[in-house]
């Protein structure tokens, strides 16, 4: 194979773009399981269904499958607030959240799979957009349209939610949350209330990430399984907690991964990302960012 | 009074086939129903595959049924979701065999679902008749198994000969080539095919990798090819990442003469019209082509009921690939059980080494290791697509048939590139 830098610095924004795509599923389990200590195994359940109605709306009304995510992005807030509630009322409040609660969101998990398998069968779904085919090239280097839109879209979600939870008197609440609930309760905020906030704002996030993943790639009700490692992969290589943590960890395995499959072979880049998180916790038990 | 004889007429027609219906209600009732059992995919990255083969087969089951069922017996199906989950098979036939006490089995779809039912059915000494499993029973030489799959005897060279064939015929001759293909059993068999054919051609082989199947981004892997500067990329992969590889080939600018081979995907409408232009150029195997309409006519009544049911239960529109072979499958199990008047195995798969049967995909038999015994699969090149809607794949225009010979309709367009214009 003949290395060039071309072929160098294709890998790195491959890899980049990649990872963009990985921090956007994944901030939302950095909120609940970082900072919550939910362990919603169902969050790549809500990133399909998140793929459905984008391909619903773009199907019917041709609209912008990214677009129609964030206009609809607060019913993902509202379901997010409801499975919560159900959540806090039949296993947090009882103390049962570990593995009862573990089992709710598997259930959760399967139950969303089915559901879209009974409405809209098992084929593959795609979205149609007018930067879907488009690739702008500088030179010998690429720039897919359909992983840079998502790319852009998802480090502005990103951020944007650092910033909500830093610069915000709610955003503050979560961060305590995560570190003295009774603290909290003390200075006269309903931890439970923020909590469910703070969990909708998790599936909200998870609903406009679907809309990334239609838009990369075709979509079927099971392909969400093959994200679940994924998502706790960058969570706990991020640091948990941290979003900033989450957007460098997912950047991180988007490039190795890409190097990997560049440079060595793609069925090494398990392999190797699992392996960065060892390493990486082997050193820094608490993640790249965690305190 | 002519009204009265056409009544006195309709009572008596009427008479007759009440009596017809409790004779024939009467026949199956005494008959206990011949009860087939099978794992289907339903859920998982096969499931649309699996779901237009059961719909396939029950259209089968309702036809033979209203013919008065096989060996006077109505025909049941006892199935389950395999999940496209191999782990899952062996228990779901043990269950069917043991205790749902099924009168035969057959397999569900594909190579991975197959082969882990392979061990019981040689322990029980069971004729097993399968789907679209490529190349099994090379590991296991078992004499009462059958295939329903055009690969040939050798079902990995046979199925991947088309696009070695193709390629030979472009002038200067090419010489290098890269294999790529997912880690899992089918594309594992479909190269170690391809990897026969260019130890025959003397192929210099540049890049020989695979991919885990949820690869999400596949444009480095192309873009490592692309650094080997291959004549030609033979792929085989299952449809998420045959849709990955052909939009990354794209957006690339993948830079080879030809391109593709055995990517099961492109066989779908789903795919054929989320990727649309995408395919131009690109070259693969199809077991169907409208320009060849004329070849299949039998087809014509099986697509038509076919298509009403895929529409409701939101499955392949078109059902050229998969779906006749199912039916297929079950119009030669039911030849032979008539034939030998009973469901013995041994007898069963005696007679179906020795016979022909006439089905909807034309003439099938079956050599020494249960395989097709003449290879029929099509190597065709996209061209010509514009847009993405479905109505263009169903009629001539889309389609060049490069091989085998009998259904030749044009030569290959290369380089790859160039082909999409």
């Amino acid at each position: 194979m003949e290395v060039s830098a071309a072929l160098v610095v294709n890998a790195i924004i491959a890899g980049l773009l990649l990872g963009g795509f990985y921090a956007a599923v994944s901030v939302g389990i950095s909120i609940s399981f970082g900072m919550l200590d939910v362990v919603n195994i169902a969050h790549p359940a809500f990133i399909i269904l998140g793929s459905y109605v984008a391909y619903i709306v773009n199907d019917r009304f041709g609209f912008d499958p990214i677009v129609v995510s964030l206009v609809l992005s607060p019913l993902f807030f509202a379901l997010g607030m409801a499975l919560y509630r159900i959540y806090y009322l039949c296993f947090e409040k009882r103390g049962q959240e570990s593995l009862r609660g573990l089992a709710f969101f598997f259930g959760i998990l399967f139950i969303t799979e089915v559901t879209l398998v009974l409405v809209f069968g098992v084929d593959y779904r795609t979205v149609s957009t007018a930067y879907g085919g488009v690739t702008w090239r500088a030179g010998d280097i690429d720039f897919p349209m359909r992983l840079v839109v998502p790319f852009l879209v998802s480090v502005t979600m990103v951020v944007g939610v650092q910033l909500f939870l830093t610069h915000t008197f709610f955003g503050r609440a979560v961060l305590a949350v995560a570190q003295d609930q009774l603290a909290l309760r003390l200075m006269g905020v309903n931890p439970v209330r923020v909590k469910e906030l703070a969990f909708a704002l998790s599936i909200a996030t998870a609903g406009v990430a679907g809309s990334f993943l239609i838009v990369i790639q075709p979509v079927q009700p099971a392909i969400g399984r093959e994200y679940i490692g994924l998502v706790f992969a960058v969570c706990v290589l991020g640091g948990m907690g941290s979003i900033w943590g989450t957007l460098i960890g997912a950047l991180v395995l988007g490039i190795a991964e890409s190097f990997t499959s560049t440079f060595f072979g793609p069925s090494w880049a398990p392999a190797v990302s699992f392996g960065l998180l060892l390493a990486t916790l082997a050193f820094r038990p608490s993640g790249l960012f965690g305190r | 009074m002519p009204g009265k004889n056409v009544l006195t007429i309709l009572g008596r027609l009427l008479g007759a086939l009440t009596v017809v219906f409790a004779l024939a209600g009467t026949a199956f009732a005494q008959q206990p129903p011949l009860r087939i059992g099978f794992g289907m995919s339903l859920t998982g990255p096969l499931a649309g595959n699996g779901k237009a083969a059961l719909i396939a087969m029950e259209i089968w089951k309702d036809d033979v049924n209203a013919k008065g069922g096989i060996l006077g017996r109505k025909v049941e199906f006892v199935s389950y979701d395999d999940q496209t989950n191999p782990a899952t098979v062996p228990g779901l036939y043990t269950k069917l065999l043991d205790v749902d006490k099924v009168d035969l089995v057959v397999s569900g779809y594909g190579t991975a679902v197959i082969a882990p039912a392979m061990p019981l059915m040689m322990q029980r000494n069971l004729m097993f008749m399968t789907l679209f499993g490529l190349n099994v029973n090379s590991k296991f030489n078992y004499d009462r198994y059958f295939q329903i799959m055009p690969a040939g005897p050798e079902p990995a060279v046979g199925w991947t000969r088309g696009f070695f064939d193709a390629a030979m015929t472009m002038n200067p001759k090419p010489k290098t080539i890269a294999l790529v293909g997912a880690d899992a059993e089918y594309p594992h068999l479909a190269l170690e095919g391809a990897r026969v054919h260019v130890k025959r051609l003397g192929l210099k082989v540049v890049y020989d990798k695979s991919y885990p199947p949820n690869t999400t981004d596949y444009s480095p892997i192309v873009r490592a090819i692309q650094a080997t500067n291959p004549d030609l990329v033979y792929l085989a992969s299952y449809p998420p990442d045959s849709a990955g590889m052909v939009r990354a080939v794209n957006e690339v600018g993948l830079k080879t003469r030809m391109f593709g081979g055995g990517m099961v995907g492109p066989q779908f409408a789903a795919l054929k019209t989320a990727l649309g232009p995408l395919l131009n150029g690109v070259v693969n195997y199809e077991l169907y082509a409208p320009e060849l309409g004329g070849k299949f006519p039998f087809l014509d009544d099986f697509l038509k009921k076919y298509q009403v049911r895929a529409a409701k239960e939101g499955v392949d529109p078109l059902g050229y690939y998969l779906p006749p072979y199912a039916y297929a499958m079950m119009q030669v199990l039911d030849q032979a059980i008539t034939a030998t008047k009973g469901l013995d195995s041994a007898k069963l798969s005696e007679y179906m080494h020795a016979h022909t049967f006439d089905t909807f995909v034309g003439k099938v038999g079956f050599a020494k290791n249960g395989e097709w015994a003449e290879p029929r699969v099509m190597m065709v090149q996209f061209g010509g697509i514009k847009g993405n809607g479905v109505e263009q794949w169903k009629q001539p225009g889309v389609l060049t048939v490069l091989e085998p010979g009998p259904y030749k309709t044009g030569s290959v367009r290369a380089p790859f590139q160039d082909s999409k214009n």
